[in-house]
C-alpha cells in the first residue's frame, strides 16, 4: 500500500442561501487517496460531486461553509487553516483544482504567459520574466503542448487546447493531489481523449502524485481511475475498485447509473437504457431514512425509518443500503 | 423497406463562410436522403460542419449552393408565410437548453405558442390547459408546478424535457436534435433519449440526431452519416458503419469513445 496523500475524515460542508437556509451538500464523507492512484467520483447532477471537490481544498468562501471533519494532506491538517494560508501554501502546491468550466478559467485579457506569471508570483517562486518563461516552456514541452500557446490569448485557442492549457497551469507547481472536475464534459470525443491522455501522462511522469477525477461518464471513469466512489445526495453510497463498481455494483443507485452507459460496442443496440425515475431529494431537509428510497425499485418500509450507515465489506468495498450483499444480488438476478 | 418515402433530401448542398483568403467551406457538396420515420445520425468532431448542415435544413442559413427537397418538392421558404409553414413540419432541439428559451416569456407562453402554431388559437381555455398538461405529462413534468414559472427556474434536464413537450404539441414531420444530451448528465440522458424515441413511435416523425458521440449514434439510429471537414465520408445502416467502418476517420471516431468491454487505446491521439 502506498503512502496516503489525502485523508479525508467525516467531512461535512453546507451552503447557506440568501434566506439563511442550510443546504447540506456534503454529508460525512470519508475518503483516502494513495500516492500514484486515481480516485473517481461518480453521480448525477446535483448530488454533491462538485461541492465535494471544492470542499476538499479546504478553501471555503460564502455561500460554502465548513461544518466538521478533517482534511489531511500529506500529514498536514488543513481543514481549520486560515483561508489566506490555504491559498498561499496549499492551493497549487499541495492540491490543485481544475474547475468544471475550465474553458472559462483563463483571463481573456491576458496572454497565457502573463497568467502563468501571476500564478507563480502569488506563490513567491522565481520573479524574473525570463525564469518564468523558461519554466513554462519546459512544462509545455513535457506535456506536448506547442510553445506558441504561451504567447496567445485564450480566444485564439480551441476548446480542447484551452482545457489542456488550464491543466498545465494547474500542475505548474507539481501538486500532490490534482482534482479534475468534469475536465472533458464540454469537449468532443477526440479532444476528450487528448485531455485524458494528458492526465494519465501527468501521473506517469510524477508531475502530480495522485488524482481525483469527477465525472458522470462511467466509461471514462472506468478507463482512468483505480477506485470509484458513487455519491448520492451528498453521501457516499458505494465505494470499490473501478472494475467492481462498473461490472458488479451493489447499491441500487450505482446499479441504475450503470444502466445508463452507452458505448459503441456490439450488443448495445436494442438494449433498453434503464433511466432512474425522479430527481435527487432536496438537501435543505434531506429525508431521515435512506435518501434514495423514493427512487429505489427495491424499497421497503424499513428503508425510510432511520439513516442507513455505510457498510464496510472485508474486501475493502463499501455500500450504503439496508440489504445484505446476498439479498441485493438476489434482487438483481430477479430483475 | 422498399416502399418507404423520402422525407427530406439534399443534393450538392454547400455552405461557404467568408470569401477570398478568409473562405471557409463549412459544408462541401453534401448529398443525403432521409426517409420517413427513420432515425438518422450525423456524426463528426467539432468543426466538421454538422451544425451548419442542421441550420441549413432548418432554413436558418441559406445554402451557398445546392438544393433541399422536402417531401419530393423543392423547398420554398422565400416568404415569411412559407417559412412558418415549413417550420410546422420541421423543428429542432438544441444543445444548450439554457439559451433556447426567451427569458421574458413564461412557460405557459412557450407552450401556448405551439398550440397557436397548430391553429388552436380559438380553443377554449380549459382545452388549452388540457393540451399543455398532456404534453408536460408526456415528459414527466407537472404542468401545475410549471405554470407561471420562467424557464430559467428549471434545471437543465427539465428545460430539455420541456423542449420535448413543445415538440409533442407541435407534432412535426421532422425533428432535428443537435447534441440534445451533451449538456446533461448520463442519467438524464437515458430519460431524454427514451422520450425522443417514444415520441418518434407515437407521431411517426423523422428524427435527425447530430452528435459527436458515436456510441449514442449507434444506440439510437437506423442509419448513420459520418462527416469530416464538411464532407460526408461514409454512410449506411448503423450496424454497417459502426461494426464494419471503412473510413479511417470513422475508425478513429469509434476508437476515441471510452469503452468498458474492450481496451481503450490512448495512443491514437
Amino acid at each position: 500500500m502506498g503512502k496516503i496523500l489525502l485523508d479525508v475524515r467525516d467531512l461535512s460542508t453546507k451552503y447557506v442561501t440568501r434566506f439563511q437556509e442550510n443546504v447540506y451538500a456534503v454529508d460525512h464523507v470519508s475518503l483516502q487517496v494513495e500516492e500514484g492512484k486515481a480516485l473517481g467520483i461518480a453521480g448525477e447532477s446535483g448530488c454533491g460531486k462538485s461541492t465535494l471537490a471544492l470542499s476538499l481544498m479546504g478553501y471555503y468562501f460564502p455561500p460554502l461553509h465548513y461544518i466538521s471533519g478533517d482534511i489531511i494532506v500529506d500529514g498536514r491538517n488543513i481543514s481549520r487553516m486560515d483561508p489566506d494560508d490555504v491559498r498561499r501554501l496549499i492551493l497549487g502546491r499541495e492540491i490543485a483544482y481544475i474547475p468544471q468550466a475550465a474553458m472559462n478559467a483563463l483571463n481573456p485579457t491576458q496572454k497565457v504567459i502573463s497568467f502563468i506569471e501571476d500564478v507563480i508570483r502569488v506563490h513567491d517562486l522565481g520573479s524574473s520574466k525570463r525564469e518564468i518563461y523558461e519554466r513554462a516552456r519546459i512544462l509545455f514541452q513535457t506535456l506536448g503542448l506547442p510553445e506558441n500557446v504561451l504567447q496567445k490569448y485564450p480566444v485564439e485557442l480551441s476548446g480542447g487546447m484551452k482545457q489542456r492549457t488550464v491543466i498545465a497551469v494547474a500542475v505548474l507547481l507539481s501538486p500532490k493531489v490534482l482534482i479534475a472536475d468534469e475536465p472533458s464534459s464540454a469537449l468532443d470525443v477526440t479532444s476528450q481523449k487528448m485531455v485524458i491522455k494528458m492526465l494519465m501522462r501527468l501521473m506517469e511522469d510524477g508531475l502530480v502524485r495522485s488524482l481525483i477525477f469527477i465525472t458522470h461518464e462511467l466509461p471514462l471513469l472506468y478507463n482512468v481511475t483505480d477506485d470509484i466512489m458513487v455519491m448520492y445526495a451528498g453521501q457516499i453510497v458505494e465505494k470499490g475498485t473501478a472494475k467492481e463498481v462498473v461490472f458488479d455494483p451493489l447499491h441500487p443507485y450505482a446499479k441504475g447509473l450503470m444502466g445508463s452507459i452507452i458505448v459503441p460496442e456490439e450488443g448495445v443496440r436494442g438494449v433498453k437504457l434503464t433511466a432512474i425515475p425522479g430527481a435527487p431529494p432536496n438537501l435543505k431537509n434531506p429525508p431521515s431514512g435512506c435518501r434514495f428510497a423514493d427512487r429505489c425499485k427495491y424499497v421497503q418500509p424499513a428503508c425510510r425509518v432511520t439513516a442507513v450507515n455505510l457498510r464496510e465489506l472485508p474486501n475493502g468495498r463499501a455500500y450504503r443500503c439496508i440489504f445484505s450483499e446476498e439479498e441485493l444480488r438476489e434482487a438483481y438476478r430477479n430483475g | 423497406m422498399a416502399d418507404r418515402q423520402v422525407c427530406l433530401s439534399g443534393t450538392g448542398l454547400t455552405k461557404v463562410f467568408g470569401f477570398g483568403r478568409q473562405k471557409t467551406v463549412a459544408v462541401d457538396h453534401v448529398d443525403f436522403k432521409f426517409y420517413e420515420s427513420e432515425v438518422v445520425s450525423i456524426v463528426g468532431e467539432s468543426g466538421s460542419g454538422k451544425t451548419t448542415l442542421a441550420k441549413m435544413l432548418l432554413g436558418l442559413l441559406t445554402p451557398t449552393e445546392g438544393e433541399i427537397y422536402f417531401q419530393g418538392q423543392k423547398r420554398d421558404i422565400s416568404t415569411q408565410r412559407k417559412r412558418k409553414e415549413y417550420w410546422k413540419n420541421i423543428q429542432a432541439i438544441f444543445q444548450d437548453p439554457f439559451s433556447s428559451y426567451n427569458i421574458f416569456n413564461k412557460i405557459d407562453a412557450v407552450l401556448l405558442d405551439c398550440i397557436y402554431m397548430r391553429g388552436g388559437r380559438r380553443l377554449p381555455q380549459a382545452q388549452k390547459v388540457a393540451l399543455m398538461t398532456e404534453a408536460c405529462g408526456f415528459v414527466n413534468l407537472k404542468f401545475e408546478e410549471l405554470t407561471n414559472k420562467y424557464p430559467f427556474e428549471l434545471s437543465g434536464g427539465q428545460m430539455q424535457r420541456l423542449m420535448i413537450a413543445r415538440i409533442f404539441l407541435l407534432k412535426p414531420k421532422i425533428l432535428i436534435a443537435d447534441e440534445p444530451t451533451s449538456m446533461i448528465d448520463a442519467c438524464s440522458r437515458a430519460t431524454i433519449l427514451d422520450m425522443l424515441m417514444q415520441l418518434r413511435d407515437e407521431i411517426g416523425m423523422t428524427l435527425i440526431f447530430i452528435t459527436h458521440d458515436i456510441g449514442l449514434a449507434y444506440y439510437v439510429s437506423d442509419s448513420v452519416y459520418i462527416m469530416e471537414r464538411g464532407k460526408i465520408v461514409e454512410h449506411g445502416s448503423a450496424d454497417e458503419v459502426i461494426l464494419n467502418p471503412k473510413e479511417a476517420y470513422t475508425r478513429r471516431l469509434i476508437s476515441d469513445v471510452p469503452k468498458i468491454y474492450e481496451e481503450w487505446d490512448l495512443s491514437t491521439v
